[in-house]
């Protein structure tokens, strides 16, 4: 058996695999369903009208996307440059964490100060984070694969002995999590008494802003050359480590930004649970939508509506939540299969 | 072209001749006995391409065959076929009378068909002895019998002249010793056909003559042998019968004592080819100097040690050497990958300060690599993005951090008619590209700005005659134009044709150079080895 | 010193060892693994898997060696799903290993909620029973870690044991290291590269699984939600630790386990002046600082995380 690659596929052909992928996805959940007795058809319509079929659904879907356009971003922009950033989780925590640090009064600065000042030193804080395994991988040759992840699991450690300690709210009844951040430090919600804020927008402009940034501008083109063949790359002049940083800076920061909305713009605090795991559903959000910042919106959107459509279904349906976790590792597998198809032919010799 | 004039400078041909077996009738000097191997009709196709074409021929035993051809004319894939590392599209494989099934390399291992890839097949990390035991006793037996295996290498080693030491790491073996571990491998399975895939590629003169002697040993115990190679001396010195391949076809059949270099150099090619003419030219000013220059040790690699190299404008300066020797440290170090740990280079008089392919490119230093796939090129992208890439920093094609496109696209369009590079668009992916025409569009990019130093590193490698005759040509226009050219080339032919000055790299350290004909074949060999190397 | 005593006592090498086995058979696991040239980034998953499915069968009734049985087969069914798509598809090893965690993970929660609804809190079933080997457990110190542990550990060691055997000492053993090194050495001697790649691969996951299995049927009682809380990262940075050895790797995760015994104690000592996260910290930085040390040094097998095209020179 072997690959052969095929001439470069009409637009038909690159949307047709991806679209056998999600079928895929939801034969295998349909067995899934099954097992736990439930009709396939009647769980996906309590899915679909969880996620988008009120205004209230709808909403609530874009909100939850909001994190994932993020830190799918940052996913997407590092996984091209062949930076595998596995820790946007932390990154994610400690964009939260300095929200929280210069939200809660420390500064005392209108709005339109006070948020520009905390996204900076968030997306500082995130970038930073990330330097770390980027510089151990280019300079000590660590696989950052493990480091970012490991790191995770410091970070999440490190916020709960914030949370305990200096961050905790004193009049939290003893619960960890920090004070609420002031008036000034929030993000307006778009719709009064919705909870859609407008790091929504802030979450599309990002993704036009980096899909600029891929396609137009020098740095784009330096860190895209990179992932493909960083020896060709070297040999032409392009400066490899310093591009990994400057991957490492966007990336890092860009999921930070992910901690800052959900802080500001939706919880008001920072608690232990802040995410439920966005940081590793980017990698999903980035790989479905083929590490195009314009593709993240939409997979990010299509994810999220998976969550919440579970969320609502499995109260109503019975079957565990977990199958909207189920649906989007099958679909990350199949969609990487489907790629391979729309490039490659399978001979069998 | 190959198998002129020139080549009359190489070593003296080693003959070898095979004594019939008694009572035994003899035609063409072979015994009668049926052939050991049989392949008809053999068509393999990949893609669009055919790389075989109803090839077929027989090899009989103890006989040596040649199969010659250009890059690209089709033997590997021939021989992949045979070995089973490829499934034929038609025709069949016959080994001692017997059907081959298709695909399956345990089955002629089993049947007697040895190889000695032209890459060798070996693992750094084991011991000699592991690398030719492996998959030679049951995968599902708990124990490796070393002892048994050590024994027969050691009794096969003797027997052969192959001295090898088993308990070796093979990481710390040097080429020719590796070659020897290659061989030993397929003997020990029995091998009674042994194909060896341009063997001579990675040796001195000298280990050439040794492998010769020792293919000699193995045809006078009965061992028929399949020689891969397209150099014309060797196949005249080495075989009884030679199958020339050209795009796929068996071109022509010849027994080698009755046939010359260039009747063979014509079938190989089609036509007669006669090497370009090399027009006379003044040497002009100093353009690069190395002055003491030593590169870091890498591994097992080979570094440079303070090594000194002039190169003049008008002029081209050919490398010649067994690969392995510290080519590929002086490409490094001339493209600018590598920087020197000691001694200074001076471009046009002026020591350089900081060293890198940057600096290097804006030195007016072109490099031509020596892989196009891994470092030439970026597979997956664009032809556009790929001609770019070691100028886009220049205000022809960005500004203020944002890429022109446009201006870029139109380059590539400039590129791809200038140099006749056939792709289907500036956009589509340049993996999709041909040798050939890849290689065009890297000498395009490179010779755009007007260099005044060209690293030409192996630059036609794995091309077509086409090809490289369109490489020779646009070389020497540049040398007309006053580059200066150090042409790096593992084929002492081409070396010899195009050089107005050869120098010999030979461990780390380069000969004094000569001037085009002052020095012998012969005289080069013996430098390639390492011996009367004087400092430069 | 008090605090340099612990180490002096019986007790702390049993709790070291005991921490060490589930690390010890998923360290072995992705060493074999790698040393085949697949790097297996699902195993944190697949010891997910592997904890819940032994745990589950013991609770449903099975004895205790079966539940190792199905924890290994489950494994080694979701190392064959890593190892179609990464070895014949040669899909990015990093993005399937994340992919197959996830899958793995998340498959297994959602059984978890399906079979056991209502359950507050995880319902415990019988573990493994040290198992004293007389004689040899009365041995001042080590007596006790190395020879009264629960039989699970005793197959640990036999483990590693074996590894070492069949990497070094059978026919078998050199293909999979060949494979990893230049696998067109292995494909030239008539051993196909696939199956010993996917053979390698799913033998590997069968035993991270089973180290997934040991927390919930050696070390505790009952299964939880991220039980296994990057144990498989750790086992990770303790294969490039041990160099790819079996014996050294062992070593590894002897000293790994025996500083997260330590940092246990340490906390009791240090009262409520350090904040007791910052021991929690010190495995996961400890193995970050590991691979720092070793990076520069690593001897990688030569074609980790290369796929290989047959036929392809």
């Amino acid at each position: 058996m072997r690959l052969e690659p095929k001439p470069a596929p009409s637009l038909a052909i690159t949307l047709l695999y991806p679209i056998a992928a999600i079928i895929l996805t939801l034969l295998i959940t349909s067995l899934l369903v099954l097992a736990a007795g439930a009709s396939p058809f009647s769980v996906f319509y309590l899915v679909w009208r969880g996620a988008a079929g009120s205004q209230f659904a709808l909403l609530e879907t874009l909100t939850r996307a909001t994190p994932l356009i993020f830190t799918g971003l940052a996913v997407a922009i590092a996984f091209r440059a062949k930076l595998w950033n596995i820790g946007a989780e932390a990154q994610l925590y400690i964009g939260g964490v300095v929200t929280v640090v210069l939200g809660t009064g420390l500064l005392p600065l209108p709005s339109f100060l006070l948020i520009p000042i905390i996204m900076i030193a968030a997306m500082a804080a995130g970038a930073l984070l990330l330097l770390g395994p980027a510089v151990l991988k280019t300079h000590f040759g660590v696989d950052e694969v493990v480091t970012t992840l490991l790191l995770n699991f410091i970070v999440l450690l490190f916020v709960s002995m914030l949370l305990e300690g200096p961050l905790k709210d004193p009049m939290g009844l003893g619960w960890p999590q920090s004070s609420k951040v002031i008036a000034e430090a929030q993000l307006p919600r778009i719709i009064q008494g919705k909870r859609l804020h407008y790091g929504f927008v802030m979450a599309i402009v990002s993704a036009i802003i980096v899909w600029v940034v891929m396609k137009k501008t020098v740095l784009g083109y330096e860190m895209r050359a990179v992932g493909h063949n960083p020896q060709a790359a070297a040999f032409a002049g392009i400066p490899v480590n310093r591009v990994l940083m400057k991957t490492a800076l966007l990336s890092g920061g860009l999921a930070a930004l992910a901690g800052f909305c959900e802080v500001s713009g939706l919880k008001g605090n920072l608690t232990l649970d802040l995410s439920p795991g966005y940081g590793y559903s980017g990698i999903v959000v980035a790989m479905l939508a083929m590490l195009n910042p314009i593709g993240v919106v939409a997979s990010a959107i299509f994810v999220a509506g998976i969550f919440v459509g579970a969320d609502a279904m499995s109260r109503s349906a019975g079957v565990p939540s977990y199958i909207a976790d189920v649906m989007v590792a099958t679909s990350l597998l199949t969609m990487v299969v489907a790629i391979l198809f729309t490039r490659f032919r399978l001979r069998w010799k | 072209m190959r198998g002129s004039a020139n080549s009359d400078r190489l070593a003296p041909p080693l003959a070898l001749t095979l004594s019939p077996r008694r009572g035994e009738e003899v035609v063409n000097g072979f015994a009668m006995s049926p052939p050991v191997l049989r392949l008809s009709g053999i068509t393999k196709r990949f893609g669009p391409l055919v790389a075989n074409d109803a090839i077929s021929f027989d090899l009989a035993r103890g006989e040596v065959i040649a199969l010659l051809g250009e890059n690209g004319a089709g033997k590997t894939t021939l021989m992949n076929i045979l070995f089973g590392h490829y499934v034929a599209d038609a025709g069949a494989v016959e080994a001692f009378g017997k059907l081959l099934p298709p695909g399956d390399p345990r089955a002629a291992l089993d049947a007697g068909i040895g190889m000695v890839h032209q890459h060798f097949t070996l693992a750094d990390n084991m011991t000699v002895l592991e690398n030719i035991a492996l998959g030679t006793q049951g995968l599902w037996n708990w124990k490796l019998d070393r002892l048994g295996a050590r024994e027969r290498i050691e009794k096969m080693s003797f027997e052969f002249g192959l001295a090898v030491d088993p308990a070796a790491p093979v990481g710390s073996l040097s080429v020719g010793e590796r070659q020897r571990v290659e061989i030993l491998k397929a003997l020990y399975r029995d091998a009674r056909v042994l194909i060896l895939d341009e063997p001579t590629a990675v040796l001195t003169p000298a280990e050439t003559d040794a492998l010769f002697a020792t293919l000699k040993l193995l045809v006078g115990q009965g061992l028929s042998i399949i020689f891969i190679s397209h150099k014309l001396n060797e196949v005249m010195a080495v075989s009884d019968r030679v199958l020339v391949l050209r795009s796929g076809r068996l071109a022509g059949e010849r027994v080698t004592a009755d046939t010359n270099r260039g009747e063979l150099a014509a079938l190989m090619v089609g036509q007669e080819v006669a090497p370009p003419p090399v027009p006379p030219s003044e040497p002009g000013p100093l353009q690069l100097v190395l002055n003491a220059v030593s590169t870091e040790k890498r591994g097992s690699a080979v570094s440079l040690d303070r090594i000194s190299l002039s190169l003049r404008g008008g002029e081209i300066t050919g490398l010649a050497g067994v690969s392995g020797n510290g080519q590929a440290a002086l490409a490094a170090l001339i493209a600018g990958i590598e920087a020197p740990t000691s001694g200074e280079i001076i471009v046009r008089g002026s020591a350089a300060r900081d060293w890198s392919p940057r600096s290097a490119l804006s030195a007016g230093v072109a490099r031509i690599p020596e892989d196009r796939h891994a470092v030439g090129t970026i597979g997956d992208m664009s032809v556009t993005e790929n001609v770019i890439a070691e100028r886009y920093l220049t205000p022809r094609f960005s500004r203020g951090g944002f890429l022109d496109w446009k201006a870029s696209r139109a380059f590539a369009q400039q590129i791809i008619a200038d140099y006749d590079v056939k792709c289907p668009s500036p956009e589509a992916r340049i993996r999709l590209l041909s040798g050939g025409n890849m290689q065009k569009l890297i000498l395009g990019r490179a010779l755009d700005p007007d260099p005044s130093v060209i690293l030409a590193n192996q630059p036609t490698r794995g091309l077509d005659v086409g090809a490289v005759g369109y490489v020779h040509r646009k070389l020497l226009e540049a040398r007309a134009r006053g580059a200066a050219i150090l042409l790096i080339s593992e084929d002492l032919e081409e070396i010899l044709v195009l050089s107005d000055r050869i120098i010999v790299v030979s461990k780390g350290h380069l000969s004094a150079s000569s001037a085009r004909g002052e020095r012998t074949v012969a005289q080069l060999g013996e430098l390639m080895a390492g011996h009367g190397m004087e400092a430069a | 010193m008090e605090a340099l005593d612990i180490l002096l006592t019986s007790s702390f090498w049993v709790a070291a060892i005991r921490i060490a086995s589930p690390l010890i058979f998923a360290t072995m696991g992705e060493l074999i693994c790698e040393r085949a040239g697949v790097l297996n980034l699902g195993i944190e998953g697949i010891m997910t898997v592997g904890a819940f499915a032994g745990w589950f069968t013991v609770y449903s009734g099975g004895d205790l060696w079966t539940g190792v049985l199905v924890a290994a087969l489950a494994g080694a069914m979701f190392g064959l799903l890593h190892a179609t798509l990464t070895v014949p598809l040669g899909l990015s090893q990093h993005v399937v290993g994340i992919g197959v965690t996830l899958l793995a993970t998340s498959l297994t929660y959602f059984t978890y909620r399906l079979l056991l609804p209502e359950v507050t809190s995880p319902p415990k079933i019988e573990p493994f029973q040290p198992l004293a080997i007389p004689g040899l457990s009365d041995i001042p110190v080590v007596g006790q870690a190395l020879f009264n542990q629960t039989p699970l550990t005793y197959l640990a060691f036999v483990t590693v044991a074996l590894t070492a055997w069949v990497l070094y000492r059978t026919p078998l053993g050199l293909a999979v290291r060949a494979a990893g090194e230049n696998p067109s050495a292995v494909e030239a001697q008539g051993i196909s590269v696939t199956a010993i790649r996917m053979g390698a691969v799913m033998a590997g996951s069968a035993l991270m699984a089973i180290g997934g299995a040991f927390l919930t049927m050696s070390a505790f009682n009952s299964f939880f939600f991220e039980m296994i809380n990057g144990r498989g990262w750790i086992c990770i940075a303790l294969v490039v630790f041990g160099s790819w050895r079996p014996g050294k790797a062992l070593l590894g995760a002897i000293l790994f386990a025996a500083f997260d015994a330590y940092q246990v104690r340490l906390q009791q000592f240090t009262g409520g002046i350090v904040p007791y996260q910052i021991f929690l910290m010190m495995p996961y930085a400890l193995s970050i600082l590991a691979l720092i040390l070793v990076a520069r040094r690593a001897t990688y097998p030569k074609a980790l995380m290369v796929p290989y095209q047959k036929g392809e020179r």
